[in-house]
């Protein structure tokens, strides 16, 4: 724990002040890790307790989560699998979340993603697969980015709240899909269960090498690379932050706020269109109802999980998938019902999110506290003691 | 149900059931560990809990484990499902129930575990795919042609409900069974359909059913995962109702007069049996009311004896095997032939699994 390693800082008679700057801005920064773990941890807690009421041993259900989700390669292939959509589903949500937009349609952008690249794969079936696969890669995105940037543009332009817009509009999306996979685009053999023509074999990517999960999962860990850098560490992604945190001061500044919102829900809706595309050319072969997998909602929690950092979305969604890969074995060995692991999913968000409230409220995280008298002093006014 | 409050004993029972399970179930030579994969809840009074309770059944079974797993998509996660039920719990017969868990996911699983043997509900096993792999179904639409004829035996109306999920072979083929055993008591009854366009949407369901009723229905059945909500929205509404997937008599003991239901136990004892014997399970196995895989709920109050008589009657024909529910002269709901008089199709007949119409007198479209 960090802030353990710092308590009782040792008191010198002329502590150099890069000493004690360092120790306040660790104080600082731990407070962005130190309470959602905190949070995470009280979830599982919780989570423990309801377990133990139902007269279930909550260590059995730590051991198979560890057993089921991390503790061999055929587990971990397991959690990193279904780790991969949920990348791209948490940054639909984080990127426009900067921007103070709660956009909770990802579901919508996945769909129509994995149609777009089904759909394209036909007209584009002549080409070679190197050049065939990328675009219909970009048929999704842009797709995606439609979707998810009219959402942008409602909320930027006409005032229309975003989380509603969006959820209305993946419900539109999935009808829309479904319209289109059980009529125009539907493959006339695909009697029981209504699909599109299969992409083909050539247009469909082989497994990582070594782990055997497929390419969602290298390229979901570069969008969130990406993401992050863009976010934190460009001008555009400053100016995004500033609107986000202040949407008159960023106005003012003459930032130009609508089109960064649409932008960056644009590239939200891209990221999520790609899970779809590799649903599609890496998985299932065809685009079908069960593109509507749950990813969406299941991003939803990542992002927020995450706190909406790109960075942290990788781990976070590396545990929600290792959660999932050991609800089935929680189901055969504990014989609970798999609803159990929603509970937990659903215990973790609410904890979270109430620990928002936290934020520059606890004496521990303030540099003051760790600060000498006469340095503490020195530091700005109205920082929380 | 038990009781789930929070009380000291659960949580000294839970903190004493510490001890924990090895990784792999300890199992006696030549006992075999059967993995039942279920895409959801297995007490869905549904689809879900028909398979479920064979599972329950076969578990009385000398020399047999049974392993379930229920909600598993139909995604890559059920590939995941089988390689754990087969790593983890040593099962070397394996039956993903849901139709969107056989390709690709079953196929690519059958290939890659040769001596693993796949068995799955729903989907159409040809020569061409791999031998350790197989389907099973059963011939549902006897069931709703004997619930039809019970409904037209019991409509004041004239006028039938049908709630179905996807404009599919099988949901049409019941949708054409269910009239036309009502139109065998009286011609000139007419059937409403709706498509919720999902497998299980409650709310869509229950909106079906409403609106289903308003239009003049006083009998109603469907074709959807779940009949639950299906079955108690109509009696609480007071019209009459077919089951489907299992007996939901115990929802509404006035109103129900008798449903169709799947049997799966035969399928699951002879692909057992038949293993334990050192033998590869058939690798295609399809059958209705004759060879047991489809059962009629009993009858309920509502049913006069005129109509148990008509349909036991046509039930014992049905027993034969090879009854022609779809026979010429017959036409669609647009008019045009689809069978001219003398021919029939038999409950195996191959067209029927392609079937993509509503028979005259059904108001809907596909």
């Amino acid at each position: 724990m960090v802030a353990d390693a710092a308590v009782a800082p040792v008191e010198t008679a002329d502590p150099p002040a890069r000493g004690l700057q360092a120790r306040a801005w660790l104080a600082r920064r731990s407070e962005a890790f130190l309470i959602p773990v905190g949070a995470a941890l009280a979830g599982f807690v919780l989570f423990g307790l309801f377990l133990a009421a139902l007269g279930k041993s909550p260590l059995q259900f730590v051991d198979i989560v560890y057993r089921g989700g991390f503790g061999s390669s055929f587990a971990l292939g397991n959690s990193l699998q279904r780790a991969a959509p949920l990348l791209f589903a948490a940054l639909c949500v984080a990127l426009p979340a900067r921007l103070g937009l709660v956009v909770i349609g990802g579901e919508g952008a996945i769909v129509l993603g994995g149609l777009s690249a089904a759909a394209a794969a036909q007209p584009l079936a002549a080409l070679p697969p190197a050049l065939a696969i990328p675009l219909m890669a970009l048929a999704a995105a842009l797709v995606g980015a439609v979707w998810i940037g009219a959402v942008g543009f409602l909320q930027a332009y006409r005032g229309v709240n975003a989380t509603i817009s969006s959820l209305l509009l993946s419900y539109i999306a999935i009808a829309l899909s479904n319209h289109l996979i059980e009529g125009w685009l539907r493959d006339p053999a695909s009697l029981n269960k209504p699909s599109t023509l299969p992409v083909g074999d050539a247009f469909m990517l082989a497994p990582m090498p070594g782990i055997g999960v497929h390419w969602g999962l290298g390229v979901g860990v570069l969008s969130c690379l990406v993401a992050y850098v863009l976010m934190d560490r460009t001008t555009l992604g400053f100016a995004a932050r500033i609107a986000g945190g202040n949407v008159r001061a960023a106005q003012i500044q003459g930032l130009p706020v609508g089109r960064l919102i649409v932008g960056f829900t644009a590239l939200g809706g891209a990221f999520a269109a790609l899970a779809g595309f590799f649903e599609v050319v890496a998985v299932q072969g065809t685009a079908n109802g069960t593109l509507a997998a749950g990813y969406g909602y299941t991003g939803i929690l990542v992002a927020f999980l995450a706190r909406q950092n790109p960075i942290a979305i990788m781990p976070v969604a590396f545990l929600l998938g290792g959660i999932e890969a050991s609800s089935g074995l929680i189901q055969r060995r504990m014989q609970l019902p798999d609803a159990t692991v929603l509970v937990l999913e659903g215990l973790l968000f609410l904890v979270v999110l109430a620990s928002e409230t936290l934020y520059g409220r606890l004496h521990l995280f303030s540099p003051h506290l760790w600060a000498t008298k006469r340095a503490a002093a020195a530091l700005p006014a109205g920082a929380p003691a | 149900m038990a009781d789930h409050s929070l009380s000291r004993r659960h949580l000294l029972g839970g903190a004493a059931a510490l001890a924990l399970t090895p990784l792999s179930r300890a199992r006696a030579a030549g006992t075999l560990t059967a993995g039942f994969i279920y895409v959801g809840p297995k007490d869905d009074y549904g689809y879900n809990q028909a398979h479920a309770l064979a599972a329950k059944a076969l578990k009385g079974m000398p020399g047999l484990e049974v392993t379930e797993e229920e909600r598993v998509p139909e995604t890559n996660a059920v590939e995941k499902t089988m390689e754990s039920m087969i790593n983890l719990d040593g099962a070397t017969l394996l039956l993903p129930t849901s139709f969107g868990h056989y390709s690709p996911y079953m196929v690519a699983e059958a290939k890659k575990n040769p001596k693993i043997q796949f068995r799955h509900c729903g989907g159409l096993w040809t020569d061409k795919d791999p031998k350790n792999a197989g389907s099973y179904f059963g011939y549902i639409a006897q069931g709703q042609y004997l619930n039809g004829i019970a409904a037209g035996h019991a409509t004041k109306s004239k006028k039938l409900g049908f709630v179905a999920a996807k404009p599919i072979p099988q949901v049409l083929n019941n949708i054409n069974a269910f009239l036309l055993g009502a139109q065998s008591v009286d011609p000139s009854i007419t059937c409403q359909v709706i498509f919720t366009g999902e497998w299980s949407l409650a709310v869509k369901e229950a909106e079906a059913t409403n609106a289903l009723i308003d239009g003049g229905a006083d009998v109603v059945t469907c074709h959807v995962d779940s009949p639950k909500v299906t079955v108690e929205t109509a009696a609480r509404r007071g019209a009459f109702v077919c089951g489907y997937h299992v007996d939901q008599s115990p929802l509404a003991p006035q109103k129900y007069l008798t449903g169709a239901e799947w049997n799966w136990l035969p399928i699951y004892k002879g692909f057992v049996e038949a293993m334990q014997a050192g033998k590869v399970p058939e690798n295609f196995v399809r059958g209705g009311l004759a060879d047991g895989y489809v059962k009629m709920s009993p009858y309920g109050p509502g049913v006069s004896d005129a109509a148990r008589k008509n349909a036991d009657a046509v039930k014992a024909e049905m027993m034969k095997g090879g009854y022609q529910i779809i026979k010429g002269p017959l036409k669609d709901n647009a008019g045009k032939e689809i069978l001219a008089a003398g021919k029939g199709y038999p409950e195996k007949a191959a067209e029927l699994e392609s079937t993509n119409y509503l028979v005259a007198g059904v108001k809907g479209s596909v």
